[in-house]
């Protein structure tokens, strides 16, 4: 486990050609690390930093930045409440602590039987469906305790596996984006005037020079 | 109960609905449903800019005066006028990084309605020369980034994006491109270091004004995914039909998001400038009132930046310049309803550990200070503070904060506004905005702060008696 495999390294290539600079795939790069290992390891920045150009440190020092990326095992799901001040008014903060209780954890916790990894998350953008939870940043809106209590057991009766994929996966379905759908990215230095302005500023110069 | 997107409620009449017209439909956010529903058909509006010149494109953002929906408001016309001219390449980057608490648009317009921003981009990647559009979407939103993936799949097979769009001589890419969780990556300098592959830490404002140096250091237009949205709209009305909603400096209509302690909680499209704050909390279109039995204590009127307001401004209008000087902002259309169930002391402590928690820890008075100030919050609330706190807070606070920070007038106490913005000892708001709950509150809610600052009981000793 680690290196992205075969298929992600080709993944990875047609994702660092949609950019100008190789490095600006790092982020999504290190998410397709993750949805393949479940969390970001050392080899797999090692291997994303050869890819995009630059050294492991580089990779780590921006992938240390972002919290959704997680530098450790983590559970089969991410049990995130959002506690931030909508959620807050109307119970976010008993409903972790619901979950603390219930799952036996702290915020940042992961059971024992790998299941469940609990987090205290800032605002998720759910704030008029308050209290609401994201479970592997699938969103479960207005929970009480008990419905967060059911949302437990179908999770781990498997009653949910179509709607929450396992930690890392974001989006299921991806930007088809290569070669020949490509129009125009090259480095900036290759970049001019595009043709469609280039066209209207010399229509209105030679507009210019008939009226004058 | 699994999260699906709650739709937007109808907008009052006489209010188009310019850019959730189509939350409600079930296929809005396909290429069919987006040309075949809403309050204009789809990728008409390009058709008819992809006839006009760029620059006279421009001059119809200009003249509608689309003010950005992100937080400061400004015009967007203007800010395209900022690249420098003749230099090559130009980007745009979008916006869509909403994260700001309270904050709930950007996600609804980017899973209900993805072609509308789709043609946004493109009808400003047109007027301003862009090489490219980097469409960034915060990292927690899967599914937003699923429609975007699917809409831009869509749109590059109908050959509305890539290459000689509409068979014209117009082509841009607009990729799609995800976080990973940093609030502070919403600011537009952090955006373009994020979008770098780097730490999501802003940089200093001047050389970095984005329009001059942006990405890759080259001029790059950054804007909010709602203001994009409003572009199809505007190009297939008219500049005088965008500017006969909301108001001469404020015109067209905001998403706001009402949270918290209404009975209605919900997205509601509302004309700017004209709606107030009581016809949202009040009206059975919107808020229907604050939760029965209860009463208002204060709200939050643009994001957890922005200075409370209390029931003595419900009657302000939802407009940039009057909130502004009335003492806060309209930021983000976040609006975060609080009665008097309330406890002053911790909601304050929420927000400002959430500007702790974010601090990208670039600037010192920022990085220490909003640490310091969470502290300090936490041990009084939990019984531990000290008799100097509220002083010790508030000169913390001016540290990142200088001078008088904004705050809403209090005709109790005879005390008047400090118009916004605040000023700032940092690179970027983030800072000061922290600040913002603290001063709020102490002003207003001194007494809540002082009631759980207690005397801790003496321990006797013989022999020692003390004077209490």
């Amino acid at each position: 486990m680690a290196r992205l495999t075969p298929e992600n390294v080709e993944l990875a290539h047609r994702i660092i050609a949609r950019y100008p600079r190789p490095k600006s795939a790092t982020i999504p790069l290190c998410h397709l690390a993750q949805e393949q290992d479940g969390w970001l390891t050392d080899e797999a920045m090692v291997h994303v930093a050869e890819l995009v150009g630059c050294t492991p440190a580089e990779v780590l020092g921006t992938a240390s930045f972002y919290e959704m990326f997680k530098r450790h095992e983590t559970g089969r799901y991410c049990l995130n409440v959002c506690t931030n001040i909508s959620c807050q008014l109307l119970g976010g903060e008993e409903l972790l602590e619901h979950a603390e209780q219930v799952l036996g954890v702290r915020p940042g916790g992961t059971t024992s039987d790998g299941m469940f990894t609990l987090e205290d998350v800032e605002c998720i953008a759910a704030c008029t469906e308050a209290p609401a939870v994201q479970v592997n940043y699938r969103y479960f809106h207005r929970l009480g305790p008990d419905d967060l209590d059911q949302l437990i057991t179908d999770l781990r009766s498997g009653a949910l596996d179509d709607v929450v994929p396992h930690h890392g996966t974001l989006g299921r379905v991806h930007q088809d984006l290569d070669g020949d759908r490509i129009a125009n990215i090259t480095p900036p230095e290759a970049q001019t005037e595009p043709v469609w302005i280039r066209r209207h500023r010399e229509l209105a110069e030679s507009n210019d020079g008939g009226a004058s | 109960m699994i999260g699906t997107t709650t739709p937007a409620m109808p907008t009052a009449p006489g209010v188009p609905a310019i850019v959730s017209s189509r939350f409600g439909v079930a296929d809005g956010h396909t290429l069919e449903g987006y040309r075949s529903s809403g309050s204009y058909e789809g990728y008409s509006a390009l058709r008819a800019v992809l006839e006009m010149s760029p620059s006279a494109a421009s001059e119809i953002v200009k003249d509608a005066s689309l003010l950005g929906r992100g937080g400061a408001g400004f015009p967007a016309g203007i800010k395209w006028g900022f690249c420098p001219a003749d230099v090559w390449p130009r980007y745009i980057v979008v916006n869509g990084d909403e994260s700001e608490p309270g904050t709930y648009k950007d996600r609804v317009l980017m899973e209900r309605d993805p072609h509308q921003l789709i043609e946004g981009c493109l009808i400003a990647a047109y007027a301003i020369g862009a090489a490219q559009v980097f469409l960034y979407v915060r990292g927690e939103m899967a599914h937003a980034q699923e429609r975007i993936a699917a809409a831009l799949n869509e749109a590059y097979a109908a050959g509305l994006v890539g290459r000689n769009i509409l068979g014209t001589d117009f082509s841009v890419d607009i990729v799609l491109h995800w976080g990973a969780g940093a609030y502070i990556v919403g600011e537009e300098t952090a955006l373009i270091e994020s979008l770098e592959g780097n730490r999501g830490m802003p940089r200093l404002k001047p050389p970095f004004f984005p329009a001059a140096k942006g990405v890759y250091l080259a001029p790059t237009i950054v804007n909010n995914v709602e203001t994009l949205s409003n572009l199809p709209w505007l190009f297939s009305h008219s500049v005088e039909e965008y500017r006969s909603v909301g108001t001469d400096s404020s015109p067209g209509t905001r998403l706001i998001a009402l949270s918290g302690h209404v009975e209605n909680p919900g997205i509601f499209e509302v004309a700017q400038g004209t709606t107030t704050f009581r016809e949202l909390f009040e009206s059975e279109l919107y808020g229907n009132g604050i939760r029965a039995g209860h009463e208002l204590k204060m709200f939050i009127p643009g994001g957890a930046s922005a200075p409370w307001f209390f029931p003595e401004q419900v009657d302000l209008p939802l407009e940039g310049r009057v909130v502004g000087g009335a003492g806060s902002m309209l930021g983000s259309g976040a609006v975060v309803v609080m009665d008097e169930t309330t406890d002053a002391v911790r909601a304050c402590l929420r927000l400002v550990r959430f500007f702790a928690r974010e601090s990208c820890g670039k600037c010192t008075p920022c990085r220490e200070g909003t640490t310091w100030e969470e502290k300090i919050l936490q041990r009084i609330l939990d019984g531990h503070g000290r008799p100097s706190d509220l002083e010790l807070l508030l000169d913390v606070a001016d540290n990142i904060s200088p001078g008088p920070y904004p705050v809403a007038s209090d005709p109790a106490n005879d005390l008047d506004a400090v118009p916004y913005p605040p000023r700032q000892t940092t690179i970027c708001p983030l800072g000061p905005s922290s600040v913002a709950p603290i001063t709020s509150a102490i002003r207003r809610f001194r007494h809540e702060f002082e009631d759980k600052i207690v005397q801790r009981d003496l321990i006797p000793v013989e022999g020692v008696s003390v004077d209490v």
